[in-house]
């Protein structure tokens, strides 16, 4: 089985953001593997142990990214694309990166893509179903449990805490939903396996597009952080009349209630 | 400049949800003045269409096939794109729910389009439609604008003021005959987890538990508060991954981002993750034995104590006040 797997590198969870410029300071932040990312990575590598076949990673981005790639085949995939931007766009979204994907995946087969439901940096969750869309094939998003069997899918989706069962065919695009496994850590024969598995790297030339193909259908105008909050009351005295006080302040202050 | 807005009306449960008018909400804002035309999609979903009409909704089309009394990427798109090659609007709002969130990528990728997920407010600026949306799960906000194509937004439920309810509103409501065919995916069950009580993403009240909960028990005083105050329970991932609840209850970086009008901290000890799955509730009680924990300076109102005792308590008092209100 041909599968392929949509990564993203993202921000630490730890992280706190700052400004500069107007823009996401990065300097000296961590980075990791999208977190839905993670998840996709694990269930693909457990579709070709049982399945036979190959695991393809592909991130779109900057040079960086070449870090949580090899983290990536460390872990068990097979081989990495690195799909390299950073001379030719300077403002993409999300329409920019499926069409990357997209022209990169014409031709290549593959009989399943699995994605992360949404990366916890720009928090859209559009490449994916876009990819699937570019592609004419069908997809599933936030998914908790995928099985095949004989070109057959049966996967178990996550809808705001409701479960769907869907059945669908190969080929097939599934985003991942947190339930979905639990990824594995890298092991250190893993870790220098990797260091010599195949890294693809390219740039748009080599997918023969334009930037004007590519061209963002948005435009952020402005980033900021939230307003810093005010210290909140920490109550005092004996629990009960701590309680009433509560009740009271969430009627006649705050007016939530 | 006037301009016409489609609103996806999502009925879940046999009824229209709340985001929903929410979305015609934020269609008056960005149609200055122009017409909003209400969609339904279903298998009878026409009755829903005065309800949208009362919330602001000019008119309304519905498509009605058998096929779509389930939802399907594949029969939406169809049903929605018929809709879109009639009316030819300027722009489409969906809520940003497991529908709208599967759904709008696959049409704005369809026709080409930019499409702002995940929308908590939307202004007019010299033309062009403004919205705002957090990034980095609400440690920061952009603004955007669409650029290309038909303009494409999910909006976050509980954040944009939908319009009060008109019963005096008429409005036509027709019907469009779409020719549903080659679903390639197909639903043969669904289990109803989240169906009890009030849905964790739209709620107004929020009551969220955390490692300091103990056990799956311990979510029982939380439950009965929420009822209560008509809320709904939510949980931490540390309350998920010791399998005190089930992981469609977490709220955090990974996991459900709510912003209720009141939000209350059971046993959390406030990560950053979890943080930023609710730091931009309204307002923000915390309920914690550990006087250091980072929760408190989140929160507007703390009470430094055990949750099992201070729950009951509150779950009373409110009690009392729903009797004599």
């Amino acid at each position: 089985m041909n599968i392929y797997v949509l990564l993203k590198r993202t921000f630490d969870t730890e992280e706190k953001i700052t400004l500069s410029n107007g823009k996401i300071n990065e300097d000296g932040a961590e980075f990791i593997i999208n977190p839905y990312d993670e998840y996709a990575v694990e269930e693909a590598i457990q579709v070709r142990d049982a399945q036979g076949g190959e695991v393809t990673v592909i991130s779109v981005g900057t040079e960086e990214a070449e870090k949580q790639l090899r983290t990536a085949l460390a872990m068990g995939a097979d081989k990495a694309v690195l799909i390299n931007i950073e001379d030719d766009i300077e403002n993409g979204d999300q329409f920019t990166t499926a069409k990357i994907i997209g022209e990169y995946l014409k031709g290549k087969n593959a009989d399943l893509i699995i994605a992360g439901n949404v990366a916890i940096d720009g928090g859209s969750g559009q490449v994916g179903p876009r990819v699937a869309e570019i592609l004419g094939i069908p997809y599933i998003t936030t998914i908790t449990k995928l099985d095949i069997a004989a070109g057959n899918v049966s996967v178990i989706r996550d809808v705001e805490g409701d479960s769907e069962t869907i059945e669908a065919s190969l080929p097939l695009l599934v985003t991942a939903q947190q339930g979905l496994n639990e990824p594995r850590y890298p092991s250190l024969p893993g870790i220098m396996k990797a260091k010599k598995k195949p890294l693809e790297k390219l740039e748009l030339d080599d997918l023969d597009l334009e930037e004007e193909d590519v061209e963002a259908k948005t435009k952020t105008i402005e980033i900021y952080l939230p307003a810093k909050k005010e210290a909140g009351k920490v109550l005092n005295g004996e629990i009960s009349d701590q309680v009433s006080e509560l009740v009271q302040l969430l009627r006649s202050e705050a007016k939530v209630i | 400049m006037a301009r016409k807005f489609l609103v996806l009306g999502e009925v879940r449960d046999g009824s229209l949800r709340n985001v929903s008018f929410e979305a015609i909400g934020a269609a008056k804002l960005a149609a200055d003045g122009g017409e909003i035309v209400g969609v339904l999609v279903g298998d009878s979903v026409q009755n829903f269409g005065n309800e949208l009409i009362q919330y602001g909704a000019d008119r309304v089309v519905a498509v009605e096939n058998d096929q779509l009394k389930q939802y399907t990427s594949d029969g939406y798109a169809q049903s929605l794109l018929a809709v879109i090659e009639q009316e030819k609007p300027e722009g489409i709002f969906f809520g940003h729910t497991a529908l709208g969130k599967d759904l709008a990528p696959k049409l704005a990728g369809k026709l080409e389009s930019g499409l702002i997920s995940d929308v908590t407010s939307i202004e007019e600026e010299g033309g062009n439609i403004v919205f705002t949306r957090p990034i980095y799960s609400g440690k920061a906000f952009e603004k955007k604008i669409v650029t290309a194509g038909i303009v494409f937004a999910t909006v976050r439920p509980n954040n944009i003021e939908p319009l009060a309810k008109d019963e005096s509103r008429s409005g036509d409501v027709s019907t469009l005959s779409v020719d549903i065919k080659d679903l390639r995916t197909i639903i043969k069950d669904v289990v109803r987890k989240a169906s009890e009580g009030v849905d964790l993403s739209e709620a107004k009240v929020v009551i969220a538990g955390g490692r300091g909960v103990k056990s799956e028990d311990g979510f029982e005083p939380l439950k009965e508060l929420a009822q209560v105050l008509g809320g709904a329970v939510g949980a931490s991932r540390g309350a998920c991954d010791a399998d005190y609840c089930d992981y469609s209850l977490q709220i955090g970086q990974t996991g459900k981002v709510v912003t209720p009008d009141l939000y209350i901290a059971c046993g959390i000890s406030g990560a950053i993750q979890h943080l930023a799955g609710m730091s931009n509730s309204k307002v923000i009680v915390a309920i914690n034995k550990d006087p250091e924990a980072n929760i408190f300076n989140v929160a507007d109102y703390g009470i430094v104590g055990d949750l099992f005792e201070v729950i009951p308590l509150l779950t009373e008092e409110f009690k009392k006040l729903k009797v004599n209100a």
